[in-house]
C-alpha cells in the first residue's frame, strides 16, 4: 500500500491550474501553425496569428491565455494500491484556492445557481474519481470556460440512427456555436452509455489521449472534414479551419438507445495531466 | 484603420463590416450583471453611473491584475447574453459594442437604426489584448468584482467590424463565403 499525503495533492493541483492557464500545450502550438498553413481566409489567418502571439505573451509573462480561467474539472484515477491520507476533494479544492490566488486567476464560480454569490476562490471543482490498478494517482485537470461549455449539446438517438445522422447533429451543434465558443474548436464527443455517461465521456474525451481504435479514428477524421466545411473559421470570421481536433470516446449502451454528447472546447484547450 | 473615441455618428458611418480597426481612447467594460443594472435604471428612469453618448462598451470580465500590472488578461466574453439589454442602451446614445459571437435580429436592427457598430475582438486572445490597455479604473459597482464597470484607456486595441450601420454582418458574409456544405 502506497500512502499519499493530501498536502502533496494540494501542492500539485495548485501548480497544475496555473500551468494549464498560462501555457498552451506543445501539441496545440503545432496545430495552430498547421492551421495557419491550411487557412484560406485572410481574416482567419490574422486570428490564428493573434492566438499564437497571445500564447507566447501568456507563457512569457505568466498571465492567463484567457480571462475566463474557467471552472476546474478533474478526472482522478486512483490506483488500487494507493491510500490517500486525508480527504481527496478537500485536498483538490484547497489546491485550486491556492493556485487561483497565487496565479491572479479570475474567480468564476458562484455558490448557488440562483443567488449567484461568488465563492471567491474558484472552488469547488467538478471532480470524477475512478479506481484503477496500480499504485499511482493521476489527475487530468481541465480548465473549462463558459463560452464553449454553454454551446455543448446532447441528443438521444434511436439505435438505428446512422453515422451520417450523428455527424449531422455534430455539424448543427458546431453551426449553432458559430463564432460564440472561440473557434477553431476541439470537440469532445461521447457516444453510447446512458444520458449522463455520454455527457461525461464527451468531457473526458477533451483530456484523453487519442484513441487507437481504427474505426473511431476514421470516424473522427470524417467529422473533422465535415466540420471544416461549415465555413465558420477562426474567430467565426469565415474560413476553412473551424476545428483543430475531434476526440471521440465510446461506451456500451442499451439495445434501445444511442446517446451522443458534443462538448465544445475553445482553441486554447487548457488541460494538463499529472501523475503522483 | 485607426479609430478614436468618442465614437461619433460620422466616424461610425465610415466603418464597414470586415474592416480591421485599431481603437484608441476610452471604453467602458460591462457584462451580464452590469447590463442588467443599467437596463433596470433606464426602465425606472433613474440616472446612469456612466455617460452613454458616443460611448463604447466592451463585454469583458478581466482577470485580476498582478502587482505592477494595469489589468489582468482581458478578452471578450460572448455577446448574445447582453442582447436583451442592448437596444435600450443604443437608444440612449451608446455607439460601439465590443464582444464576440453573433447578435440577435433585434440587436442588429437596433444597431442599424441607431447608427451604431458592433466589433469583435478575438476570443481567447486575452493576454495579447491586455497589452493595449493603458489605464483601468473601476467607476461603478465595485461589489461586482470582475463584473464591475471599468473605464479603460486603450491604445490601438485590435478589432474587426462585424455589424456596421448599413446592416451588413461579417459573420454571415464571411461564413457563407467558405461554407462548402450547401
Amino acid at each position: 500500500m502506497r500512502i499519499i499525503d493530501k498536502e502533496i495533492i494540494t501542492k500539485e493541483i495548485a501548480e497544475a491550474v496555473q500551468t494549464a492557464n498560462f501555457s498552451l500545450s506543445e501539441d496545440l502550438y503545432e496545430r495552430f501553425n498547421q492551421a495557419l498553413k491550411q487557412e484560406k481566409s485572410k481574416l482567419g489567418k490574422d486570428v490564428l496569428k493573434e492566438l499564437i502571439k497571445n500564447a507566447q505573451i501568456a507563457e512569457d509573462e505568466k498571465i492567463p491565455i484567457c480571462q475566463d480561467t474557467g471552472i476546474v474539472v478533474i478526472f482522478v484515477e486512483i490506483g488500487e494500491d494507493v491510500f490517500i491520507e486525508g480527504d481527496l476533494n478537500e485536498a483538490i479544492n484547497y489546491g485550486i484556492k491556492i493556485g487561483y490566488n497565487e496565479g491572479y486567476l479570475r474567480k468564476s464560480v458562484v455558490e448557488d445557481p440562483f443567488d449567484r454569490d461568488n465563492t471567491g476562490d474558484n472552488t469547488p471543482a467538478v471532480i470524477y474519481t475512478e479506481r484503477v490498478p496500480g499504485n499511482k494517482l493521476n489527475f487530468k485537470v481541465l480548465i473549462k470556460g463558459a463560452g464553449s461549455e454553454n454551446m455543448s449539446k446532447i441528443k438521444m438517438f434511436n439505435p438505428t440512427a446512422t453515422k451520417d445522422e450523428i455527424i449531422e447533429f455534430i455539424i448543427n451543434t458546431v453551426k449553432k456555436a458559430g463564432a460564440n465558443a472561440c473557434p477553431p474548436y476541439i470537440l469532445g464527443i461521447g457516444i453510447g452509455g446512458t444520458f449522463e455517461k455520454a455527457a461525461m465521456l464527451s468531457k473526458k474525451a477533451l483530456v484523453s489521449d487519442k484513441t487507437k481504435n481504427d474505426q473511431v479514428i476514421k470516424f473522427e477524421q470524417k467529422i473533422l472534414k465535415e466540420v471544416n466545411k461549415t465555413g465558420i473559421g477562426p474567430g467565426g470570421l469565415g474560413g476553412t479551419v473551424t476545428a483543430l481536433d475531434i476526440k471521440v470516446l465510446t461506451y456500451p449502451c442499451h439495445i434501445a438507445s444511442l446517446p451522443v454528447a458534443v462538448n465544445i472546447n475553445c482553441h486554447a484547450s487548457r488541460h494538463i495531466s499529472i501523475t503522483i | 484603420m485607426n479609430l478614436e473615441t468618442p465614437l461619433t455618428e460620422k466616424k461610425v458611418k465610415k466603418l464597414k463590416a470586415g474592416d480591421r480597426v485599431y481603437l484608441s481612447g476610452y471604453v467602458y467594460t460591462a457584462r451580464d450583471q452590469a447590463h442588467q443594472r443599467l437596463y433596470n435604471l433606464i426602465k425606472n428612469k433613474k440616472k446612469l453611473p456612466i455617460d452613454l453618448k458616443d460611448a463604447v462598451i466592451y463585454y469583458t470580465g478581466p482577470a485580476p491584475a498582478k502587482p505592477g500590472q494595469i489589468i489582468g488578461a482581458c478578452g471578450p466574453t460572448t455577446s448574445y447574453r447582453m442582447d436583451k439589454f442592448t437596444p435600450i442602451l443604443l437608444k440612449n446614445g451608446l455607439k460601439g459594442l465590443i464582444g464576440k459571437g453573433p447578435r440577435s435580429e433585434k440587436v442588429k436592427k437596433s444597431i442599424k437604426e441607431n447608427n451604431a457598430v458592433y466589433f469583435a475582438a478575438t476570443g481567447g486572445a486575452a493576454a495579447l489584448l491586455s497589452k493595449t490597455i493603458i489605464e483601468s479604473k473601476v467607476i461603478a459597482y465595485p461589489e461586482l468584482n470582475t463584473e464591475a464597470i471599468r473605464l479603460l484607456k486603450v491604445n490601438k486595441f485590435p478589432l474587426v467590424v462585424i455589424n456596421d450601420s448599413y446592416g451588413n454582418d461579417l459573420y454571415e458574409k464571411g461564413q457563407k463565403k467558405y461554407n462548402e456544405l450547401r
